[in-house]
């Protein structure tokens, strides 16, 4: 059994029927609880619970506190190849954009993974487009090995794999995978996707549990906020987390909270996430799930991102650059999308101090 | 207060504090310092040996005992190997064995824990175990040789106090090393209670860390240890927990002997 027979048993949910049942004393009711359930975790993602998000704060503060205590880890991605060979609507390395393509040959891996091991982050993610001519499985294990020299900690965001080929990569160095489902309304997946071998729905829905079965030590999902309505998409990926979470104990779950960003694509037909719907999502994800890591990325702006430091954030990025050869090389591939938070290692770690929050740049080491 | 011996170590403080979750580094030789513990845990997964800045080893003063965790080992082999590193980049031979397989809870697997435990003991480190509090597991560890045990008292960082009570008191009354209660404990009063149970020391982290002023609460664990272990040296000496009557009901029958 796998994830895909719990997003069919919710697929044709009725959401809107459920949101307008909840009271004002279901909400309460459900904030006193010590643990949630699925329909609570709904519940707090109705428009009812908006109304209540200072009091859904102190619990997601409370808990994050008692879970993770005031210590934000920091990491930065690295772009190592921006070939792809699917169109997906919303993204600007879409095969159909005519944009500068680059992956970087070992030497320039290196020469990144030093330049960002200069500024004390131990903790690195690395990305490549989906191409298996630029970027095979064994280029993937290459890089791993690389970086595995300069950081303790090595993840990756590429395309789905086999569960054989997560096990190379993981015996190549690699600790931890982050891979979106992007939006798991499996329409609007097909829509969005235009051609490409990530047009399979359930291949990449699967990617996460492979890499567990594979023995991952950690997994971050999410859904790209703005492709479906925001309650939806939280909701599926809140099930999945606990999904994963309960299935496979040993591993660290985590979401990240991906809003879109203006890139060099051409999608428009988004749903607005605003601010407050985005704190909405995390607290609820935070009282639902009190052990599972909450990323922020530098998709979002440098105040925001301040101000959601106490509310159950545990990972945030910084000094990004989303450009291939970014951080370290003149002649740089075009970005993926353009970001909100500008800020280097060094800012961003005053930042979580001024916040009364311990920037940690290591938390993991392999063995 | 009247010393604890662990593993031969002769030591005047009862409290042990973990150094995860504070505010900023800078703070932790101030809770040290406020609450004169002389054994400090840390997750040896966060050390980053060679970055001064960084490096949480910076922060402890030289005179603690450092107690490496092993903190992320999912099995035995992997406890063993973190352990081992611990000892070669200088943390001394102290390790606090935690193998915990559930993210979740994060409760311990005693089962992983007794070899690791077995394993390190006989290769000269004073180990330390982290354990839900089971007797069987805790005779056991105590055979592989452990120094100590260190039961929870509740799941870790949940400050729920000793919601493992009765399970503890027993290890307190069987186990012949040191008891010292680890996870759990929320709040100065659940310290004192742990101390007055008979527990030998307690470890806490989460309380102190996340408090509006980790120093002042330091010390308030640390005066609530010393509190609740005199009550124990003082009214609770002997370990029997039925009252010795001042005129025994069954005095009669020796009457004959005097
Ligand atoms: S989202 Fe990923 S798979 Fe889709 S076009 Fe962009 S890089 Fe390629």
């Amino acid at each position: 059994m796998s994830f895909y027979q719990y997003y069919l048993a919710h697929k044709d949910f009725d959401f809107n029927s459920f949101f307008s049942s909840i009271t004002t004393t279901d909400i309460e009711r459900i904030l006193a609880k010590d643990k949630i359930n699925a329909y609570d975790f709904l519940s707090l993602l109705s428009p009812q619970a908006e109304k209540h998000l200072e009091s859904m704060a102190e619990k997601a503060q409370k808990l994050s506190l008692q879970h993770f205590g005031k210590a934000i880890l920091l990491f930065t991605p690295m772009y190592i190849a921006n070939h792809c060979i699917n169109k997906c609507a919303y993204c600007g390395f879409n095969v159909g954009n005519r944009i500068k393509r680059k992956k970087l040959t070992a030497e320039e891996i290196e020469q990144e993974a030093k330049a960002i091991a200069a500024t004390g982050l131990r903790h690195i993610l690395f990305l490549t487009g989906e191409s298996p001519a630029q970027s095979p499985v064994s280029y993937i294990a290459k890089a791993a090995g690389i970086l595995k020299k300069h950081f303790h900690s090595v993840g990756i965001e590429i395309y789905p794999l086999t569960e054989q080929e997560y096990s190379q990569v993981i015996d190549a160095g690699v600790d931890s995978l982050t891979v979106y489902q992007e939006v798991y309304d499996e329409g609007i997946y097909d829509k969005v996707h235009l051609a490409g071998p990530k047009r399979n729905y359930s291949f990449r829905l699967d990617a996460p549990e492979r890499a567990c079965r594979a023995k991952i030590r950690s997994v971050n999902i999410g859904a790209l906020l703005g492709l479906n309505e925001w309650c939806k998409e939280a909701f599926f990926t809140g099930l999945h987390a606990d999904y994963l979470q309960n299935k496979y104990p040993d591993v660290a779950v985590s979401v990240s909270l991906p809003r879109i960003r203006p890139h060099a694509g051409t999608f428009q037909d988004i749903f607005p996430v605003n601010d407050k719907s985005l704190v909405q999502i995390m607290l609820a994800l935070r009282i639902f799930l009190p052990y599972t890591g909450i990323t922020i990325s530098t998709r979002e702006r440098q105040e925001y991102r301040d101000h959601l430091i106490p509310l159950g954030v545990t990972k945030m990025s910084a000094g990004v650059s989303t450009e291939v050869g970014g951080h370290s090389s003149e002649d740089k591939g075009e970005g993926q999308f353009e970001i909100a938070d500008n800020r280097n290692v060094a800012k961003m770690k005053q930042a979580i101090l001024a916040k009364g929050y311990q920037p940690v740049s290591k938390d993991w080491m392999s063995f | 207060m009247d010393p604890l011996s662990i593993g031969g170590v002769e030591l005047n403080s009862r409290l042990l504090i973990g150094t995860g979750k504070f505010p900023s580094k800078q703070i932790i030789p101030k809770v040290i310092n406020a609450c004169e513990t002389q054994i400090v845990t840390m997750a040896l997964r966060r050390v980053d040996i060679g970055a001064d800045e960084d490096n949480i080893l910076e922060y402890i003063p030289k005179g603690c005992i450092l107690l490496p965790n092993t903190s992320g080992a999912r099995d035995a082999d992997e406890a063993v190997r973190i352990a081992r590193l611990a000892r070669a980049l200088g943390a001394g031979n102290w390790v606090k064995i935690e193998v915990i397989s559930d993210n979740k809870y994060l409760l311990p697997d005693n089962q992983e824990t007794i070899k690791a435990t077995e394993i390190l003991a006989k290769e000269g480190f004073k180990v330390l175990p982290y354990m839900s509090p089971d007797l069987m597991a805790a005779k056991r560890m105590v055979e592989a040789g452990a120094a100590a045990v260190m039961p929870l008292g509740a799941p870790i960082g949940t400050n729920r106090g000793i919601k493992t009570k009765e399970l503890i008191r027993i290890l307190i009354d069987e186990i012949e090393v040191p008891v010292i209660i680890d996870a759990g404990l929320g709040k100065p009063s659940d310290a004192a209670e742990a101390m007055e149970m008979g527990a030998s020391a307690v470890l806490v982290n989460t309380a102190i860390a996340t408090s509006a002023d980790p120093v002042k609460m330091a010390q308030a664990f640390s005066l609530a240890v010393k509190a609740g272990r005199m009550g124990y040296l003082a009214k609770m000496g002997a370990k029997t927990r039925y009252a010795q009557a001042s005129s025994p009901l069954t005095g009669f029958l020796f009457e004959g002997d005097k």
